[in-house]
């Protein structure tokens, strides 16, 4: 991991990720919830993974830090192979946000956001430090949001917290799992555009599971189509998955008005064209 | 606890139970003033028996306490397990309370092993329901979050589903410490500490002297008791309740 200091962010922070030959096979069913997955997700890029309700999207996003143990297949962060390491260790250095930030409702917001920082044995001052740059980071005083606790924030500011806690510790990779599924529309926008914000300032590497294609459409870099047992039916950037949607199943996914939804997605620094992505249609 | 309190009554408890004082006549005559002489009469035995009931009963309740947890820790993540759990905890109060009695003195032998055994017992009971209800009502969101910014099995346990079932196991441990202050009266017929044997000394002696007030004493004392320990327990829980869940 490159070394980052809490006041210097390097250009890009997050590390790439492969999933190679990844599958997911549960006790008593018949086709496996992931079916040898191979993915590559570049650094310091937003990737999103939709499709369907129980395509294996989830699934997919939970093998990444091996909160769901692959039954088969490689994990590499970066160049390392993580696929044997220990699950706790591993899980320490990868950011995961789900839905409504899954806060701890009996700790206050900044020892939520404390949590890593201190298993990782950093000591107090330090800490305290990093919590409120990350209240910054998020758009929350400090002063005043230190100690409240969870219920006494609205869903979007527990969102943040959310996202605050799972940056404390500054990993390279930042999983989302429905990140703004619960929040109203209008907080989901503003969050969206915090989010890349704060990803303009830090370049991590983000993997967002959404079931909203137009979140994918604002969100991603790359986009990435999943149909059942995690099959990949388009791996693209969001442009090209408009434009020249693969096959029937993702232009009925997109859904209709692909042409408007073009209209909204760009951000004029990303005009200029992104390393080629390789993604091999699992078979 | 050893130290809990000896099996051999003290010399003056024996002295409690002898008629004293004149005939029965005299005491019929002026009840409630009876009751007072006991007490006053009696007052250090008195003293010296709720201390030792509210003892023995605070530490079995500690120790059930702490085996509930365990069993509920053992238990919660399998629906069998939680079931097995619940089943046991629901039919275990239908047993009576003299009914361990018997089964204990035989290994325990007489004095504090046999009611701590038994007050321990039934004091498992309400909190492991309410634990295996406790741990298993923990938002499961939150238990994936905290393994997913990688807390290990136990950190989890201990940091995260046990302060945030805590409330509703002190709950049990409430009902438990009400329930366990009458059983522990039943100590003193394995010779145990405690208010009980005021209550069996007097029931044995009916019509004796002395034997209702006795009988009052200890029913009294315990009810009592148990209303002092209430109030002490819900100041725990204000206590070791984070205001983040406090309802």
């Amino acid at each position: 991991m490159p070394e980052t200091t809490i006041t210097e962010v390097p250009d890009v922070s997050g590390k790439s990720i492969l999933l190679e030959g990844v599958t997911k096979r549960y006790p008593g069913q018949k086709s496996p919830a992931v079916d040898g997955i191979t993915l590559e997700i570049p650094a310091g890029k937003i990737v999103m993974l939709v499709g369907p309700s129980g395509c294996g999207k989830t699934t997919t996003l939970k093998m990444i830090n091996r909160l769901i143990e692959p039954t088969q297949g490689r994990i590499v962060l970066g160049s390392e192979d993580v696929t044997d390491i220990d699950g706790d260790e591993l899980r320490r250095r990868i950011g995961y946000v789900i839905q409504a930030g899954g806060l701890f409702p009996h700790l206050t917001v900044a020892a939520n956001i404390a949590i890593v920082p201190k298993m990782l044995g950093w000591d107090k001052k330090r800490i305290a430090d990093r919590v409120d740059e990350l209240f910054e980071l998020v758009s929350l005083d400090p002063a005043d949001y230190r100690n409240r606790f969870p219920k006494e924030l609205s869903g979007g500011q527990q969102q943040r917290v959310g996202v605050a806690r799972a940056l404390a510790a500054d990993p390279p990779v930042l999983l989302m799992d429905e990140p703004f599924g619960v929040v109203d529309p209008i907080t989901r926008q503003r969050l969206q555009d915090e989010l890349l914000r704060i990803q303009d300032e830090l370049h991590k590497t983000i993997v967002i599971v959404t079931h909203d294609f137009d979140e994918a459409v604002k969100l991603g870099d790359w986009i990435v189509v999943f149909s059942d047992g995690a099959h990949i039916v388009q791996y693209d950037t969001p442009e090209r998955i408009l434009a020249e949607p693969a096959n029937e199943f993702v232009e009925n996914f997109i859904g209709s008005g692909a042409g408007l939804k073009q209209l909204t997605l760009r951000r004029v620094g990303d005009v200029t064209l992104a390393d080629a992505v390789i993604a091999p249609l699992a078979k | 606890m050893s130290n809990l309190c000896s099996p051999v009554l003290p010399s003056g408890l024996v002295a409690a139970f002898t008629p004293t004082r004149g005939a029965r006549f005299e005491q019929e005559t002026c009840g409630v003033l009876s009751v007072w002489d006991f007490l006053q009469s009696h007052f250090d035995q008195i003293a010296f028996s709720s201390w030792q009931h509210l003892s023995l009963v605070l530490r079995c309740l500690a120790l059930a306490t702490v085996l509930a947890v365990g069993l509920a820790a053992l238990a919660y993540r399998s629906r069998i397990l939680s079931s097995a759990a619940n089943t046991l905890s629901a039919n275990g109060f239908t047993i009576p309370a003299f009914a361990p009695v018997g089964i204990v003195i035989a290994p325990l032998g007489f004095g504090v092993s046999p009611a701590v055994a038994i007050v321990t017992f039934f004091a498992v009971l309400p909190i492991l329901r309410n634990a295996v209800i406790g741990l298993n009502g923990v938002d499961q969101a939150v238990v994936e979050s905290a393994r997913g910014i990688g807390m290990g099995r136990g950190c989890t346990f201990f940091q995260v589903e046990l302060p945030l079932a805590w409330p509703v196991i002190l709950g049990g441990i409430r009902v438990s410490a009400q329930m366990v202050m009458g059983i522990a009266a039943v100590a003193a017929y394995v010779l145990g500490p405690g208010l009980g044997r005021f209550i069996f000394s007097g029931l044995s002696r009916l019509e004796g002297a002395n034997s209702l007030e006795s009988v009052l004493t200890g029913v009294i004392g315990v009810v009592l008791l148990a209303l002092i320990l209430d109030l002490a327990l819900v100041g725990l829980g204000r206590l070791t309740t984070p205001r983040g869940i406090r309802a």
